[in-house]
């Protein structure tokens, strides 16, 4: 298959190491704190902050970013919809903002949907008319029929030509999710922490954007769903191919959107990847999809599609935040052989075979002697 | 299909004037020390009762806290077990102590003793003409290891596991979570537990697979053999096959806890995703652990009150085989997200549709079974009813979730939920039911009501549906699965189901007091209650069976086809 390699693994940002592993130890340590420290007001409990991992050096704080404008809540385009607002729309997917995902609805509402509930209602069709044609009143003299190769076959051959309808479509859907991203893809790693995603920019700098759940308050002070609302949005361009990399700092977690029909597990020790080009400015949110300890329902998931101008304006109002332009300047400036800037070893290093089992990334063993204690 | 018995109860009668046929043995020695299959399958069933009443108390404390968003119920289940309620972090360890409680109680306490151990024990030996078990003795060590099991689950929710007490891991105990992930010895009783549980199922499965090869009476070939043999038979392979896996799985987990291998953990070279890999080659097989003898159920159940014989038994009895064989060859469709290469992917998608096929040739058997036959609705045909329908329901969305492309999407969400309890939940436990109500009177020798059987199923068809069909739509928008809180857009049909639990309830008091009933007043049960369209050589015994049957064994006489009639007659020396 052409798309192969869309995997790539092993091609990260070895000078990350540390960074990870600093914060790998503050995830660990957050975890030792003393169980019983949240104790929260009686009923609805919700995270206040002093329970969510304090930033660290290169986090972003709202402050810092001063001078961006952040979407408001009236550009929230992926996220779950309430009965009370549209009861249909809310038995169904959620409105999809990517190609593939565009597809992938097709597939299901115009295949899949329409062949089980054809299905489900002919099976019930005949479980009917046996019961009401060959119930002990209507039918008191049972036949001795026990073979008939005919129907036998038909109904062998027939679902067999059913799946066959399926499959086709769904072939090529998985080859359209494993489209390589080209070279000049944005790459933004995400990183799953217990209990927070970090957002690391490796061609923009190599800053990391942590994001926490907001408080149930402030979220429904700003208007925005809680439980899906967070402190520091993923900023992402619109309409460009993101190289979206996974990571598990801890154990596993798992990155999940459904508006975008997107979710790759933050497996630890390995890089996972996928390329996400995204249609429409907005937010979308998603959430943590793999069980990764207590607090795996308040790890949600907020991306903010911004234009490309936007978004390197964004990129630039960060601490080290630069935008490619800026980093291709300066390498231009040093000459000499680059300055070890992690960005261009991403695209450059790419490893010929996809591997599924990467080797372990050299140094990342961080948990050996901080297992998180309780 | 196999067997009728001509002239029903000539023979009991003369096990009853053997007076040594039913010599009884003293309490603890008949149900402490039992070596008798049917006192075995009938230990079984009540611990399957009871776990499954334990199980689904707990299924009940997570609806209660998943009917409206936020956490009213976990802090009042932590200070109940002696943790610390007001913490937040214990009452989200909590609820995920209770999903994998629920999880692994359901799968290896209640479902599979109940299939395997309780009416495998008691009608296969039955209904293949055979005195007892291979290994009589190996069959008790087989249920009280699957005791000790319980107990070392049960007793690891008191124990610290990471931030709270009991192991918070899901019933996969994926690692790391389940290593690193979780300090503290909870973790390790729910493991142990598993081996036992495991060990105990290895050694049944044993038994199942000598005694049916080599203990069916004179006459009975394998393709004359009751499609419930035949289940069991399937699934015995299936459980000698996958739960050394699972065993080899969960002791590195063990090693990787405790005596520093690295088997699942990057830092020391290994891969968190081998983990995942073995425990899925175990899993999928699992599945089909636990559906395989209510297929064999319900063959029984329908060809008896169609008076009829099973349409295409042989077609029957190999689509179990395929259904099988291909279930060792899919695992993987459970681990779409973890980052399998697109050809790893395609291959599980088509491989695992594949399944269909046998599945469909299954269902459509079971309608033609029906077909042209004489119905009688008794208690245990509108179970079986329920399961055909319930069970295809949720084998089309399991043909959704095959898809890998469409898995990226409703992977992990409240879609999969629905689908593997409309399978399990609805199929698996309809089948149970329908196999309860009817062998209960073989088994117990007292009627049960009808009309209660009837209420009871009525309530629970609308109750489960009630709690599983709303997490369709909860899925398709998005809501994950083990989450113990939520976004308000979810209220609405989180809080049906939850209501949906309520009516379930109400349908199993309704089961209880039946069993009640027919306990302490029920009519007494003839031998072949069901008439003439119950062949198998079960019904050819009193109702209960003497405490030792067949000793002299009956022959299965080989002039009629393998779908026509059986006789039982005292073999001439």
């Amino acid at each position: 298959m052409e798309s192969i390699d869309a995997m790539n693994f092993g091609a990260i940002a070895r000078k990350k190491l540390n960074l990870l592993t600093l914060l790998v130890v503050a995830a660990m340590a957050m975890v030792a704190l003393p169980v019983g420290s949240f104790a929260q007001e009686d009923g609805g409990v919700s995270l206040d902050e002093g329970s969510v991992a304090e930033p660290l050096e290169t986090t972003v704080t709202e402050a810092e970013a001063a001078g961006f404008d952040y979407y408001g809540p009236e550009m929230i385009k992926g996220q779950p919809v309430s009965s009370d607002e549209d009861f249909w729309g809310s038995m169904t997917f959620q409105d999809q903002y990517t190609e593939t995902g565009e597809y992938a609805l097709w597939m299901h509402d115009a295949i899949l949907l329409p062949i089980i509930v054809a299905i489900s209602i002919f099976v019930l069709f005949l479980l009917l008319w046996v019961v009401f044609r060959y119930n002990k009143r209507s039918n008191t003299v049972p036949s001795k029929t026990s073979h008939n190769t005919v129907i036998e076959v038909i109904w062998t051959v027939i679902p067999v030509l059913i799946l066959v309808v399926i499959a086709v479509p769904s072939i090529s859907l998985l080859a359209e999710q494993y489209k390589s991203p080209p070279e000049d893809a944005i790459t933004i790693k995400a990183n799953g922490y217990q209990w927070y995603w970090g957002y690391e920019y490796l061609d923009n700098g190599g800053f990391e954007v942590i994001s926490n759940m907001m408080p149930e308050s402030d979220a429904l002070d700003e208007g925005l769903p809680p439980q899906l609302a967070v402190d520091n949005r993923m900023v992402v361009p619109v309409g460009v191919p993101i190289r979206l990399q996974t990571f598990g700092a801890d154990v596993i977690h798992s990155f999940g959107i459904p508006s975008l029909w997107f979710k790759l597990d933050a497996v630890p020790g390995r890089i996972n990847e996928k390329m996400l080009t995204i249609d429409e400015p907005g937010i979308y949110y998603g959430q943590c999809m793999e069980l990764c300890g207590a607090r795996h329902g308040y790890m949600p998931i907020a991306i903010e599609a911004r234009p490309l101008e936007e978004y390197n304006a964004w990129v630039q109002s960060q601490p080290g935040g630069m935008t490619r332009a800026q980093i291709e300047a300066e390498e231009a400036a040093a000459a000499a052989p680059a300055p070890a800037e992690d960005t261009t070893e991403v695209e450059g290093v790419r490893p010929p075979v996809s591997s599924e089992l990467d080797a372990p990334i050299a140094g990342e063993a961080p948990t050996e002697d901080t297992s998180p204690t309780t | 299909m196999a067997t009728t018995a001509e002239g029903f109860d000539a023979h009991h009668e003369e096990h009853a004037a053997h007076d040594h046929a039913d010599h009884k043995p003293s309490f603890f020695s008949r149900w402490f020390m039992s070596t008798n299959h049917k006192d075995i399958g009938t230990l079984y069933l009540i611990f399957a009762i009871i776990a499954g009443v334990i199980g689904g108390v707990i299924s009940g404390l997570m609806r209660a806290e998943l009917g409206s968003p936020g956490l009213q119920v976990m802090g009042g289940v932590v200070n109940f077990l002696g943790g610390d309620g007001a913490s937040f972090d214990q009452q989200g360890h909590m609820w995920n102590v209770l999903i994998t409680a629920h999880g692994l109680i359901m799968v290896f306490f209640m479902v599979m003793p109940a299939m395997i151990g309780g009416f495998g024990n008691w009608f296969v030996p039955l209904m293949i003409g055979a005195p007892d078990m291979a290994f009589p003795r190996m069959n008790n060590i087989s249920f009280w290891l699957t005791v000790a099991g319980f107990f070392s689950l049960l007793f690891s929710l008191f124990v610290p596991g990471g931030t709270g007490l009991g192991a918070g891991t899901g019933w996969t105990v994926y690692a790391p979570l389940s290593t690193t992930g979780s300090v503290g010895p909870a973790v390790d009783f729910a493991i142990f537990s598993l081996h036992l549980a495991g060990a105990g199922s290895i050694l049944g499965a044993t038994n199942f697979i000598t005694t049916i090869f080599n203990m069916r009476a004179p006459g009975m070939t394998l393709h004359k053999m009751p499609l419930f043999v035949w289940s069991v038979l399937v699934t015995a392979f299936l459980l000698l096959l996958a739960l050394p896996v699972l065993a080899a799985a969960i002791t590195m987990l063990l090693t990787d806890r405790n005596f520093g291998t690295t088997f699942f953990d990057p830092a020391g070279g290994g891969d968190p995703v081998l983990y995942q890999h073995l425990f899925w080659f175990f899993g999928h097989p699992e599945v089909y652990i636990m559906i395989l003898p209510g297929f064999g159920m319900i063959s029984q159940i329908v060809a008896t009150f169609s008076r009829k014989p099973v349409f295409g038994y042989l077609g029957m009895a190999y689509a179990m085989v395929a259904i099988g064989v291909v279930g060792f060859i899919v695992w993987a469709h459970h681990m779409y997200t973890v980052g399998l290469d697109v050809n790893t992917k395609m291959y599980f998608t088509a491989a695992t549709m594949v399944i269909a096929v046998p599945t469909g040739i299954k269902i459509f058997s079971w309608i033609a079974t029906m077909w042209g036959g004489s119905l009688e609705f008794k208690s245990p045909m509108v179970w079986a009813l329920g399961f055909i329908f319930l069970f295809t329901v949720g084998g089309v969305t399991g043909v959704v979730l095959a898809n890998g492309g469409i898995d990226d999407n409703l992977h992990d969400t409240y879609y999969v939920v629905a689908h593997f309890h409309y399978v399990l939940s609805m199929g698996a436990v309809f089948s149970l039911f329908a196999g309860f109500y009817y062998w209960f009177p073989k088994m117990s020798g007292r009627w049960h009501s009808e009309f209660l059987s009837h209420v009871h199923f009525w309530i629970f068809f609308v109750g489960v549906n009630m709690i599983f069909f709303p997490m369709h739509f909860l899925g398709l928008q998005g809501m994950a699965r083990r989450y113990p809180d939520y976004t308000p857009a979810f209220t609405y049909w989180n809080e049906i189901a939850t209501y949906g639990y309520m009516v379930m309830g109400v349908s199993m008091i309704v089961f209880f007091v039946n069993i009640g009933y027919a306990l302490v007043a029920g009519k007494r049960a003839p031998g072949n209650y069901w008439g003439e369209g119950a062949t198998t050589l079960e019904w050819s015994l009193s109702s209960p069976p003497p405490f030792h049957q067949f000793e002299t064994l009956p022959v299965i006489e080989d002039h009629h086809s393998a779908d026509d009639h059986i006789s039982e007659k005292p073999a001439t020396a």
